[in-house]
């Protein structure tokens, strides 16, 4: 224990074990409390009341996280203890507690907690729970965001959103879905699910223009500090690598995505000297961790997120003054349709084989992609194919396009951004 | 903890796994023989049985008191619930493996629901009117 602060520094001391500690004291109490996520919850509710009122008087302690956790089993215990009706529960736990009692300090140590932060990640992303649920779970317990903050960031009303956490819950509970890490067979099915759940949360703060800029912010750094966690814990898979380089490098094109008119700034025409060196630098680090685990893989492992970062990367390689390898980029597209054949990464290889090999074309594929039809209504293919018509001085079959695109667009800042094109194709 | 799977899958399948729809000499082809041989080899066989196909079936409502009767089964979709398994495993990833394994998950689908059981009553007394 160190000497008794002020009260600020203990609250700011609260503050800060409640976001660097939160998810893993509370992943580590539901597997003591044998998957009881709400009696997890209440009892580490419970510790940080009680550190609030005991760490003016007593002091910080050396590892709040251990401290918390001690607590809080002993909360948890103390209300079993109360409810005569799980006396046999508590028999079972005071069992375990005996069997398991480890020193404080051996708890807050990373060892002793990573692989429960593991064991909680994959429950909350189980592909039993509804995609929505595994959003709102993940960040409710391993990001420790309140139920009002979640619902902000995604434009639904608190209640709903608690529903949605209740339901959850409830269904963790009744189909026993088990507090565990995959292996075998089972990992690389569920281990995707993990990162498609950090990848929505991620998307979530980085695309949609509505909304708290400061929450939907908050949620880009806890996919980032999520994916961070699981590339640390899982790191023979090379897809943990892959998506942690992707956040980072399209997070550190964050301040340079909008114009000073609030319109979208496409990344030719973006102020590269604002995006974020360090984030670029973690980014680049991660994909060559990521290429590394796939080349100890004897199988085919490069997958989609390891391919999307290597073309985020080649577009960050540009921040020393170098022109983009449009090539490089067609040929990552190319590698990425075989994994992922949808239209829309056609769309985006287009685009790259326009800049590598000329508005031409680039054009006869998106033709190609738009008389296929799957991608009518949206609003991406006709503003694609209005910049090519117009870098060929098609101008008037260019000016269709932008209006067919702005029809089809929600987005104010896009909406600027088409507008602004338009204008120029009929000046 | 005791799961359900539900087989559903399109009625002519159904009938071509089983050897045609025969009323009352059920032949198991052998995926089925298969797959129930292994469910009871891993211990977790409880119960399972085939039903004959929803042309067969009668749903019964009551309303207010008055007693509905229709012909055939409640849904109007292409798969139909063709027969069920109750298996007794660990936890939900476990259920999730055994349903995989089902020879109607690669044509049709498997639900997996947990059992939550129903109390019977501990005597039963005679019925008055009975």
């Amino acid at each position: 224990m160190t000497t008794a602060g002020p009260i600020a520094e203990t609250n700011a001391a609260i503050e800060l074990a409640y976001r660097e500690a939160y998810g893993s004291v509370l992943a580590t109490l539901i597997r003591f409390l044998g998957g009881d996520f709400d009696a997890a919850e209440e009892a580490l509710a419970d510790a940080f009341a009680t550190a609030l009122e005991t760490w003016p008087r007593d002091g910080i302690p050396a590892t709040p996280a251990a401290w918390l956790t001690t607590a809080a089993r002993n909360h948890a215990l103390d209300r079993i203890r109360r409810d005569r009706r799980h006396a046999e529960k508590l028999v079972l736990l005071e069992r375990e507690l005996a069997d398991t009692e480890v020193a404080p300090m051996q708890l807050g140590t990373e060892g002793g907690l990573t692989d429960d932060r593991l064991r909680l990640i994959f429950t909350c992303c189980h592909p039993a729970l509804p995609l929505d649920a595994r959003v709102a779970l993940t960040l409710r317990t391993l990001g420790g965001l309140t139920t009002p903050e979640i619902a902000r960031a995604f434009l639904v009303p608190e209640t709903t959103l608690a529903q949605r956490l209740v339901r959850a819950k409830r269904k963790i509970r009744q189909a026993r879905i088990p507090y565990r890490v995959p292996f075998g067979e089972e990992l690389p099915e569920r281990l995707d699910s993990v990162l498609a759940t950090l990848y929505l949360v991620f998307n979530e703060g980085y695309l949609a223009s509505a909304g708290d800029t400061a929450v939907r912010h908050e949620l880009c750094a806890e996919a980032i500090r999520l994916a961070a966690l699981v590339a640390d814990l899982m790191p023979e898979r090379p897809e943990t690598h892959g998506l942690l380089a992707l956040l980072l490098l399209q997070d550190s094109r964050r301040e340079a995505r909008v114009g000073p008119d609030g319109s979208i700034a496409l990344l030719d025409d973006q102020d590269r000297t604002r995006w974020d060196r360090a984030e670029i630098e973690r980014g680049l680090a991660a994909l060559d961790r990521g290429f590394a685990a796939a080349a100890r893989l004897s199988h085919a492992s490069v997958g989609r997120y390891l391919l999307q970062a290597a073309i985020a990367a080649e577009h960050a390689r540009t921040l020393d003054g170098s022109p983009t390898d449009w090539q490089a980029v067609a040929t990552l597209y190319q590698a990425l349709t075989r994994i992922d054949p949808s239209p829309i990464v056609e769309l985006n290889r287009a685009v790259a084989v326009a800049q590598a090999e000329g508005p031409a074309v680039g054009l006869a594929l998106l033709d190609d992609l738009a008389a296929r039809g799957e991608l009518a209504g949206y609003r991406l293919l006709p503003a694609a194919r209005a910049d090519l018509l117009r870098r060929l001085g098609r101008l008037p079959e260019a000016a269709a396009e932008y209006e067919l695109a702005l029809s089809l667009s929600d987005n104010d800042a896009e909406r600027r951004f088409l507008r602004r094109r338009l204008a120029e194709t009929r000046s | 903890m005791r799961y359900m799977l539900l087989i559903y899958g399109e009625e002519a399948q159904q009938d071509d796994a089983t050897g045609g729809a025969s009323d009352d000499a059920p032949e198991i082809s052998p995926p089925w023989l298969e797959y129930t041989s292994w469910l009871l080899r891993e211990g977790i066989h409880t119960a399972g049985e085939r039903l004959a196909t929803s042309s067969s079936a009668t749903t019964v409502r009551v309303r207010d008191g008055n007693r509905l009767v229709t012909d055939g089964p409640f849904t109007e979709t292409k798969e139909v619930l063709g027969g069920y398994y109750i298996i007794e495993c660990d936890n939900l990833d476990e259920a999730l493996e055994a349903a995989a394994r089902c020879p109607a998950a690669a044509s049709g689908s498997v639900e997996v629901r947990p059992i939550i059981g129903m109390p019977v009553p501990e005597s039963v007394p005679a019925n008055a009117a009975g």
